[in-house]
Formats: C-alpha cells, sequence, structure tokens
C-alpha cells in the first residue's frame, strides 16, 4: 500500500534553528533518505517552502479564487513529504516514526487513493 | 432426542462462546468484515433451523464455521463476476482455508507459546492504535462479543445511528489504512497489548458504573468484559498483566451485590456488608492473582489487583491491611503517575498512617490544581478533616464537593456525611 507521509512542525521552530543545528538536521535526512531508498520503501519526498510561500486556489461558480496564504491557520505545517511504499499501516507507522521532524513535530500517515 | 428449547439453549450457548471465533476466522479467510459478521449471522441462523431436526453437532463450532465459511465462498462465487471477486474466491479456496480450526499459523509475536488464534488477531486488529478509543470498544463488542449495533449503543447510551457509523467508519479505515490483521510482531507487543487491556478495563468500568434498573444493559458489559478478559488470558497465557487484569475484573465485580443499597444508593467499601461479596469470584481471584505475581514481571493491573485483594481478603473493614495498601499505591504511582491514582494513595495513606499525613498528600495535590474541580479530591479533603476533628473546615470541603458531584448518587452519599459532620460529639 502506498501513504503519504506529512511531516507537520511549527515553522517558526525550524526557522530559528542555528546553522549548525539545521545542517545536523539535514544530514539526518539524508540518512533517512538513503536508508528508505536501500529498503526499497521510498517513492518520494521533497521539502516545501514555508507556508508564506502558499496560495490557495479554489473554483467556485466557474470562477477561480485565488487567496495568498495556507488551506488552515494552524500551528504546525506542513514542511515535507515522503510517499512511501508499505507492506501495511504498521509499517507506514515504523517509517514514519524515524523521519527527523517526528521528534519535534507530527507527522500524519494517510494512505494514498489509488485510481 | 434433545428438546426444542434444549437445541435453543445450546445454540445460545454456542453463539456466546463461539461468535467471535467464527467471526475472526471468516476475517482471515475472506479479509471482508462485513461479509464475515453476515455469514456468522448464517450460520447461527441455519443452526436454528437444523439443530432441531438433525442434532446438535459434536463440535458446535466447527459446525458453524464450515457453515459460515461455505456460505461466503457461494455469496462470493455469486458474484464473481469482477476480477477482484475472482481473487477473493482464489484466497477462500487456498488449501489452508478449507479445513476446520486453527489452521494458516503465521508466525506471531508470542514466540514459543504454541497458541495462535484467529480471535488473538481480531482483538488486537480491533484495538489497533490508530483507531479510536470508541471505536475500538465498539468493534470488539460488535465482531468479537457479538453485541448488536443497537446493544452497543444503548450501552454507551448514543443513538443506535451514531453507533451504527461508528462501526462503518472503524471498518473503513481498517480496510483504507491497511491496518494488518494480525497479532503484532514481539517489538510491538508490549505497547499493543496495552491497548486491548485498556479496553477491556473500561467495557468493564462502563459497566460496573452502572447502578440502577434503568442501567442494567451496561451492567451486561460487565460479564463481556469479564468473558474477554478469561479469553485473552486463555489466548496469551504468559501475559502476567492479562491475567492481572482478569483477576482485577473478579475482585472488583465481587464486591457488586453489596456496593448498592436498596434504594440504589452507593455504598462506601468500609460500610459493606461483606456476607454478600461472591466468595467464589474472590477465590478465583485470589488464585488468579498469584498466578500472574509467580511471573514476576509486575504492571498496574497487578498491582491495582493486588489492592483489591487486600479488600477482599479483609473479613470486616477494620481489618484491612492499610499498610500494605499504602505501599501498593506507592508502586502503582511509580507505574501510573496519574493525579487520580495520587489521590487514591492519600486515601490510603491517611488509612495507614493516620489523617494528618493523608491531608498532607492531599493539599500537595490541592496546591498542584491538577484536579481542580475534581469532586473526590473536595470529599477526600473533607473526610480527611472529619476524621481530624475539625468538622467546620471538613463541612466546607464537603460543600464544594457536593456542588462537584456529577450523580445523584454521589450527592446524597456526601449529603448524607455533611450531615453527619455537622452533628455536634
Amino acid at each position: 500500500m502506498r501513504y503519504i507521509l506529512l511531516i507537520c512542525a511549527d515553522e517558526s521552530g525550524v526557522q530559528a534553528l542555528s546553522p549548525a543545528e539545521g545542517e545536523s538536521m539535514m544530514g539526518e535526512y539524508m540518512k533517512f533518505g538513503e536508508e528508505m531508498t536501500k529498503r526499497g520503501v521510498l517513492q518520494a519526498g521533497e521539502r516545501l517552502h514555508p507556508t508564506t510561500d502558499a496560495t490557495t486556489v479554489q473554483v467556485r461558480n466557474g470562477e477561480v479564487l485565488t487567496s495568498d496564504g495556507p488551506f488552515a491557520e494552524t500551528k504546525e505545517q506542513i514542511g515535507g513529504f515522503y510517499v512511501i511504499d508499505a507492506k501495511d499501516l504498521d509499517e507506514a507507522i515504523e517509517v514514519a516514526a524515524k523521519i527527523p521532524g517526528a521528534r519535534v513535530g507530527t507527522i500524519e500517515v494517510r494512505p494514498i487513493w489509488e485510481m | 432426542m434433545t428438546g426444542a428449547d434444549g437445541v435453543e439453549g445450546a445454540v445460545d450457548a454456542a453463539f456466546r462462546s463461539e461468535w467471535g471465533r467464527v467471526v475472526a476466522t471468516l476475517i482471515r479467510v475472506t479479509g471482508d468484515w462485513d461479509l464475515a459478521e453476515e455469514c456468522a449471522q448464517d450460520a447461527f441462523a441455519r443452526a436454528l433451523e437444523r439443530w432441531p431436526r438433525d442434532g446438535v453437532p459434536r463440535n458446535p463450532g466447527a459446525w458453524l464455521t464450515t457453515t459460515a465459511r461455505n456460505r461466503a465462498f457461494d455469496r462470493l462465487r455469486r458474484i464473481a463476476s469482477g476480477a477482484a471477486k475472482l481473487e477473493e474466491v482464489a484466497v477462500i479456496s487456498r488449501p489452508d482455508a478449507s479445513d476446520d480450526g486453527d489452521d494458516g499459523i503465521e508466525d506471531s509475536g508470542i514466540a514459543g507459546s504454541g497458541i495462535e488464534d484467529d480471535r488473538l488477531r481480531l482483538i488486537f486488529t480491533c484495538c489497533h492504535p490508530a483507531l479510536s478509543r470508541d471505536a475500538q470498544v465498539a468493534l470488539t463488542l460488535r465482531t468479537l462479543a457479538g453485541l448488536t449495533t443497537a446493544e452497543i449503543a444503548r450501552a454507551f447510551l448514543v443513538p443506535e445511528a451514531t453507533m451504527a457509523q461508528r462501526l462503518v467508519r472503524a471498518k473503513h479505515k481498517i480496510r483504507n489504512a491497511g491496518i494488518p490483521y494480525r497479532v503484532p510482531p514481539g517489538y510491538l507487543l508490549p505497547e499493543r497489548t496495552g491497548a486491548v487491556l485498556a479496553v477491556l478495563y473500561l467495557l468493564f468500568n462502563e459497566g460496573y458504573s452502572a447502578t440502577s434498573g434503568a442501567e442494567l444493559v451496561r451492567a451486561g458489559l460487565c460479564a463481556e468484559a469479564l468473558r474477554l478478559a478469561r479469553t485473552l488470558v486463555g489466548l496469551m497465557p504468559d501475559e502476567p498483566e492479562a491475567m492481572g487484569l482478569l483477576a482485577l475484573l473478579l475482585l472488583t465485580d465481587a464486591r457488586r451485590a453489596a456496593r448498592v443499597d436498596a434504594v440504589g444508593d452507593l455504598v462506601p467499601l468500609e460500610e459493606q456488608d461483606r456476607t454478600r461479596w461472591d466468595p467464589a469470584a474472590i477465590s478465583e481471584g485470589l488464585d488468579r492473582l498469584d498466578a500472574a505475581l509467580r511471573r514476576r514481571r509486575p504492571g498496574p493491573y497487578q498491582v491495582q489487583a493486588a489492592i483489591a485483594a487486600c479488600h477482599a481478603s479483609a473479613p470486616d473493614a477494620s481489618a484491612t491491611d492499610w499498610v500494605e495498601i499504602a505501599a501498593l499505591y506507592r508502586e502503582l504511582v511509580r507505574m501510573m503517575p496519574t493525579p487520580v491514582v495520587e489521590l487514591n494513595r492519600a486515601v490510603a495513606v491517611g488509612m495507614a498512617d493516620g489523617p494528618e499525613a493523608g491531608l498532607r498528600l492531599v493539599d500537595a495535590l490541592d496546591d498542584s490544581g491538577a484536579l481542580s474541580g475534581y469532586h473526590l479530591l473536595s470529599a477526600t479533603r473533607a473526610d480527611l478533616l472529619r476524621r481530624l476533628g475539625r468538622p467546620a473546615e471538613a463541612a466546607v470541603s464537603y460543600r464544594i464537593a457536593l456542588a462537584l458531584a456529577a450523580t445523584d448518587a454521589e450527592r446524597r452519599y456526601l449529603a448524607r456525611r455533611l450531615a453527619q459532620s455537622s452533628e455536634p460529639g
């Protein structure tokens, strides 16, 4: 089954990291990516720009409504994601728990709707 | 020849003992929770039809499982127009799925126990942490215990439609999120077993808090929780906390008849008529607790059972070994550092070392603010002050507790205490 692992954390916390802390965090993510690629579960993954760069789009009655900002104003924002192919939810949870961001934020595990 | 009543009784007994096993096996074989339940229902309906004519089979469980499985096979074959369904038929026709009992044994987390039962897969799946506690409880009662949606709804005081939706959502999540149908592997087992035990404990408490005739359906939850705890102990004989939970439930349930008086008011432990306690339940509870403690892997359920055992073994309230109970609560606080456990410890210390020592702990809890608004904090405080001969302060605390208490029975009890503490002398 394929799952998307959404990495949610408080953006201001990430921005407040010192260069050394940021570098060490990046190193951990690189390591995670290498391990999971080797294991064969990782299909895609990206880091996202902060929500200040986000745009929301809605179409209502045929009209495109564009506004700035994220979909939901919450304390935690989605900062990146991975797409994995795991045997079941237990494996997805196990992989999610290895993401460095799980220690400071929250990982949302969502099954992908296969068409 | 068995009479019609005898046969109905046999079907009834088979329903109680075999429903969970039939459903659990059918889920494994078909992978379809709804189909499993429907075919189990069909099998029991057929038993009511056939057993009066053909006699009760020697092994009712095997008969029911085979009948339900054949029914599932028929239904899948009939609707097997699409490739997906054909695949399911292929799964169901696998040779390892064709015999009667505990087939398809997989590597389980319980290494060496030799016991692998579909019901264990079922209960661990029902209690998967990706499901809400409400959903875990509802699924366990429906699929393992065989309660109807209407019965579960009544027991949890929600409309039947709400409960039906809760069950549908839970089953969808199991399928859509890929929750595996298995006993978790060893490294997950401690955490997952905790969730199973918590569900059974919650079930029991829901039933135990029911005190009046109108709540008899809820009282039935105690019996279900006990039955499921027994099943779990049978399935996980090496898990001392499962045994500890069963002991705790037995020792608590033993006091049921004595804990409510004729008008439905709660009778506190020290005032209960101990001749009305159930000696068979106490004796079994003590045996189960001994068996658990012999494993030398203590846990919160075993400690709580040990506390219940102290009460159960005391011939009257004044003979209660409060020193031992206070020591056990100290252990429990270490394992479960919650304010409610701290409060219970304060009560025990108040009995073991005197009200002054208990009051010190209660005051510390009060200062922490963790239990502000909790009526039992004020009620405990009031009780300690009463025993210290400070009636005016006790009355103030009783009044606070009265204002905060949630049920009429509790309010009547507190009002009685308030009146006593105001009496001169």
